[in-house]
């Protein structure tokens, strides 16, 4: 197993910190998944999560100058699968700020151990680097199942969400209100976000939004054919979990797609060049 | 365009109280001034809303929104009254929250037992809130009269506010002394580093007006007292009277950003000696 990856180009290292910060915001520990095309950082859907599941990946031609992978074998399994802490990751990146370059490669220390090397700009002929080791373990290949990439539910409405600033400001009010919010939305356009206590109910509505445009032979699915496209579909969910989403991610997708199930499940999609962004949080039963 | 939408969806219906403003901003700001306890007894009448919240029986705080700052404003009634709590009321005022786009909004009520109603519009987003009111319980009455006042000093803002922010925290009382004599005003604190106090003279620029007949000293719990720091904040100018039983009454100007003026009162009552020295 071998991994080196190199990134020269400053606007590069930005973006890729930008990632990393939003992960490490996300989730505490997550998996991260290599193979030749493409790094992955995967939060699988487990109790422990509270359902709460995360998907994103990134081209690896779009980031790294120099990209070199040797899964654990060359054929079927030529991928490679840790688990690291994220904000390690987060933190070891943070000087990179106006790196000349950024290294990560995988190493054997007394633990298998992902390096961190950033190359700083100096005023001697002397090169400034800073290392950090950080510690993994290594996925073995018979539990790499749990780690594939969640079924797209069979959502009923989907739309684009108004611009995530207005939403993560309404959120963050609600949650003072409420521990729970109830998201509903419908094929028309219409999004509404609720809470309601014994004190007080608040509804905030949005409505002409954008409806995702369905692309038959691409990877989007349609929404459901037996949802009537004015009825709304709602999902009441944990607002500290959709308020982590909304707070945390530093990647300014141009667009956020929100797919409902009613009673069931929010799935968020971030929609950037270079990156895709699922995450799935789960309904709380009243 | 905002204060249009709000008003179609209203035509129909007749409230006991109905008030509208452009700018929902120039309500939270005074209410803010306020909000130092959860509960707040609100009186409307045709002149405007009164919004009271008290803390252990010894200071009152008031809010007067007049009905000119509203946009519109109407109310059935002779006077309404009912309590609220003002946390959840200023978080839903407060829920699009941006600076630069104003918020409008649209409240109602409709009499005992019902709740109040908000409808809030910013950039096309639209919420509707319903905050529970509960039974009004009577508020205190200082009997304070502009006929008792023996000493009274107005003075911008500023000053006070210095004075409140360099004052020592750890003193657990606040000791004012207005006098015709120098040191005219005085503000003065026992913490535990020693006494400290600040002066103002009559004759400074930041006095406006001064009419001091006697000199009267008097002790003020200073954790009563601070929640008046968020009055003094706002305010542009604040008027300090003290009546013959040395109650304290702190009105603030409050300028919003439409400039018109509110006020916000406040009333303590002194801090009673006893026979154990005062620390």
């Amino acid at each position: 197993m071998r991994f080196r990856a190199k990134v020269v180009n400053i606007d590069c290292i930005h973006h890729f910190t930008n990632v990393v910060n939003t992960i490490s915001k996300l989730l505490k520990k997550c998996s991260i998944r290599l193979t030749k095309e493409k790094m992955f950082f995967i939060l699988p859907d487990q109790v422990a999560n509270g359902g709460v599941s995360m998907w994103c990946e990134l081209k690896q031609a779009n980031f790294f100058d120099e990209y070199r992978m040797d899964g654990v074998n060359e054929y079927e399994l030529n991928e490679i699968y840790l688990e690291i802490v994220a904000e390690n990751l987060c933190r070891a990146i943070k000087s990179a700020n106006n790196a000349k370059s950024l290294k990560i490669k995988l190493t054997k220390k007394q633990v298998p151990c992902l390096t961190v090397e950033i190359e700083l700009p100096s005023l001697s002929s002397t090169a400034r680097i800073v290392t950090h080791d950080i510690p993994v373990s290594v996925i073995p290949s018979s539990l790499w199942g749990e780690y594939q990439e969640p079924e797209m539910p069979d959502f009923h409405v989907s739309l684009c969400l108004p611009p995530l600033k207005t939403v993560k400001h309404i959120v963050e009010r609600l949650k003072n209100l409420s521990s729970y919010l109830t998201l509903s939305g419908n094929q028309e356009g219409d999004f509404a976000l609720k809470v309601e206590t014994e004190l007080v109910s608040a509804t905030t509505r949005f409505s002409d939004l954008e409806i995702p445009p369905y692309d038959p032979d691409g990877d989007s699915q349609a929404p459901s054919k037996l949802w009537p496209p004015s009825e709304m579909a709602s999902a009441r969910i944990d607002v500290k979990k959709l308020l982590q989403f909304l707070a945390g991610q530093q990647i300014n997708p141009y667009k956020v797609i929100c797919n409902i199930v009613d009673q069931s499940a929010v799935h968020f999609f971030l929609v950037h060049d270079d990156i895709s962004l699922q995450y799935f949080i789960p309904v709380v039963a009243v | 365009m905002g204060l249009l939408t709000l008003q179609n969806q209203t035509e129909d219906d007749d409230f006991a109280l109905n008030a509208c403003i452009e700018n929902a901003r120039n309500v939270t700001h005074i209410l803010k001034a306020v909000h130092f306890k959860d509960t707040a007894t609100v009186f409307a009448t045709e002149n405007g809303l009164k919004v009271t919240v008290e803390d252990s029986k010894c200071i009152q705080g008031n809010a007067f929104i007049q009905d000119q700052v509203f946009q519109e404003y109407s109310i059935r009634d002779e006077a309404l009254t009912f309590q609220i709590n003002l946390d959840i009321l200023l978080e839903c005022l407060n829920i699009f929250g941006s600076n630069n786009s104003t918020t409008t909004m649209r409240m109602m009520y409709n009499g005992y037992g019902t709740p109040l109603v908000l409808m809030l519009e910013e950039d096309g987003a639209v919420t509707d809130c319903s905050i529970r009111t509960m039974e009004a319980e009577e508020t205190l009455d200082f009997e304070f009269t502009a006929a008792n006042v023996v000493n009274k000093i107005i003075m911008k803002a500023d000053c006070l506010r210095e004075a409140f922010n360099e004052m020592d925290a750890s003193s657990e009382v606040l000791q004012i002394t207005m006098s015709p004599d120098p040191p005219h005003f005085r503000l003065a604190t026992f913490g535990l580093l020693g006494q400290s106090h600040q002066d103002i003279p009559k004759n400074s620029d930041m006095v406006e007006y001064f009419e001091c007949n006697e000199t009267l000293t008097n002790r003020y719990r200073l954790n009563l007292l601070k929640p008046s720091v968020k009055a003094v904040n706002l305010a542009c100018k604040v008027c300090v009277r003290v009546d013959h039983r040395g109650f304290l009454s702190l009105q603030h100007m409050i300028k919003n950003e439409n400039g018109q003026i509110c006020f916000v009162e406040y009333y303590c009552c002194p801090d009673e000696e006893f026979d154990e020295p005062a620390t």
